[in-house]
């Protein structure tokens, strides 16, 4: 069951994945990508990591792509006159990547040692929300301080950001 | 034998080289945009499967901040885009060559 369940989650996110890249449509490609993004927290649940599974769809599909969808209709840009790529970067691309995924495949045989055990025979700490308290409000107190500075800073960025300057020339 | 690591580490990367191809053939900012998020999200895949298959929960820890600096990534950078689109009128990047030359 679980095995049908990630193939179906993995073609999901794969193919979703395509979608937001092929789409002529930058709304359609927000919508992929959301798509895309269900099945990895589909993916985070088969692996036991329920929190992140609720989280990626909170920040992600909740935050991150209602963002994207808002600002490609607050600039309007439907798209579609123009062509999204040309012929010869796409083919560029895919050679690139398609090495990119043989390296990334050929290191992970090579230096092998991945015959992990089973799944069902390692416990799953990443499920007890009690490890994450835990590792956040001890080993990892500074990193989650200064994540919170950084959202503050990003935000005052974004303030700034959005700002009207009078008398700054154009580039060009 | 069930699914294993290296199915997900497999998915993580094939979903890493999209979004690699995605930034590198698009011309909308936007789009490149979301690909560059498509690439953060493939990282936490073979995150939580690393932290899975080894036992340990540091991975997942990790995700959290990878979650946070990519919302934080996201505002920022929208935001200079729609500064950009306010001064030139446009976001497709063969436009944007104020560099070039």
């Amino acid at each position: 069951m679980a095995d049908i369940l990630f193939h179906l989650f993995a073609f999901l996110t794969i193919g979703s994945s395509v979608a937001v890249v092929y789409n002529h449509n930058a709304v359609n490609s927000a919508l992929a990508f959301l798509v895309g993004l269900i099945g990895v927290s589909g993916l985070f649940v088969l692996l036991d990591s329920f929190l992140l599974a609720v989280l990626m769809v909170l920040v992600y599909a909740g935050a991150v792509v209602a963002l994207f969808l808002f600002i490609i209709m607050l600039l309007d840009m439907q798209g579609g006159e123009r062509k999204p790529f040309s012929k010869a970067t796409a083919v560029a691309a895919l050679i690139g990547a398609a090495l990119l995924t043989v390296c990334t495949m050929t290191l992970i045989r090579k230096f092998g040692g991945l015959e992990t055990a089973e799944m069902g025979s390692i416990l799953p700490v990443g499920a007890n929300l009690k490890h994450y308290a835990d590792l956040l409000f001890t080993t990892y107190l500074l990193p989650v301080q200064v994540v919170g500075f950084l959202l503050l800073i990003a935000m005052l960025g974004v303030i700034v950001l959005s700002k009207k300057f009078a008398g700054l020339e154009d580039v060009k | 034998m069930g699914v294993g690591l290296t199915e997900y580490l497999t998915v993580a990367a094939v979903v890493f080289a999209i979004g690699f191809v995605g930034v590198l053939v698009r011309k909308n900012t936007l789009v490149i945009y979301m690909c560059l998020e498509l690439m953060l999200v493939a990282s936490t895949i073979a995150f939580v499967a690393f932290s899975r298959f080894n036992g340990t929960m540091e991975g997942n820890v990790f995700v959290f901040f990878i979650l946070t600096v990519a919302a934080a990534e996201v505002a920022v950078g929208l935001a200079i885009i729609v500064a950009l689109f306010r001064r030139r009128q446009t976001v497709q990047v063969e436009e944007l060559n104020a560099l070039k030359n």
